[in-house]
């Protein structure tokens, strides 16, 4: 839940999703549900070159199990909160 | 602050409790690896680290002497969020690295 909470604070910022297998794509963070699937927004493949599978795509729905990284804005994150959040996480049991 | 926080280490995830706004180490699939600040996990080793390197370690094998040349290609990155799913390992960062 906590990342889940976390990628709802963050809907509306630009971030960067990082796929599994290697596509970067740049959008405005739309939505986010509990399995961090990401709908993003005015979506533009970094490397184009490389992959222009999606030239046209300007919004797009991303399973979240294929996602390797999400690139953060440096001001999307409250470093006190989260290790406050972090540290209450309860245990896997 | 709560302080109604638990202190006593009892399970793996407690370890790396220990680690947060701490510089850890993390192993990932792909041969990559990580090293960042801490900042927040949860049970699936979901996590955010921050000032974050990443290497990427490759092996290429010469077509005629079959010698391996192993090269290591790195960035930076300011936050990251990494999923679970990848991630092998987290440690302190390796004394040997450039410290």
């Amino acid at each position: 839940m906590l990342f889940f909470s976390y990628f709802k604070d963050l809907v509306g910022q630009e971030v960067t999703v990082e796929l599994k297998n290697d596509l970067a794509i740049r959008g405005t963070l739309h939505s986010v549900d509990q399995y961090l699937n990401i709908k993003l927004e005015n979506t533009k493949v970094v490397d184009q070159d490389k992959y222009p599978h999606m030239l046209s795509v300007r919004n797009c729905f991303i399973r979240g199990s294929v996602v390797r990284y999400v690139q953060l804005p440096k001001d999307g994150v409250d470093v006190d909160l989260l290790h406050d959040a972090a540290r209450r996480e309860a245990r896997g049991g | 602050m709560s302080g109604e926080e638990d202190a006593t280490v009892r399970e793996p995830l407690d370890l790396i409790r220990l680690s947060l706004d701490e510089r850890i180490y993390v192993k990932l699939r792909s041969d990559r690896e990580l090293r960042g600040k801490l900042h927040a996990f949860d049970q699936h080793l979901n996590m955010i680290l921050g000032d974050v390197e990443e290497t990427i370690t490759t092996v290429e094998i010469d077509d005629e002497t079959y010698e391996e040349i192993v090269r290591t290609t790195k960035r930076t990155i300011d936050y990251l969020f990494v999923r679970g799913d990848g991630v092998i390992l987290v440690a302190p960062p390796l004394r040997t690295a450039l410290g």
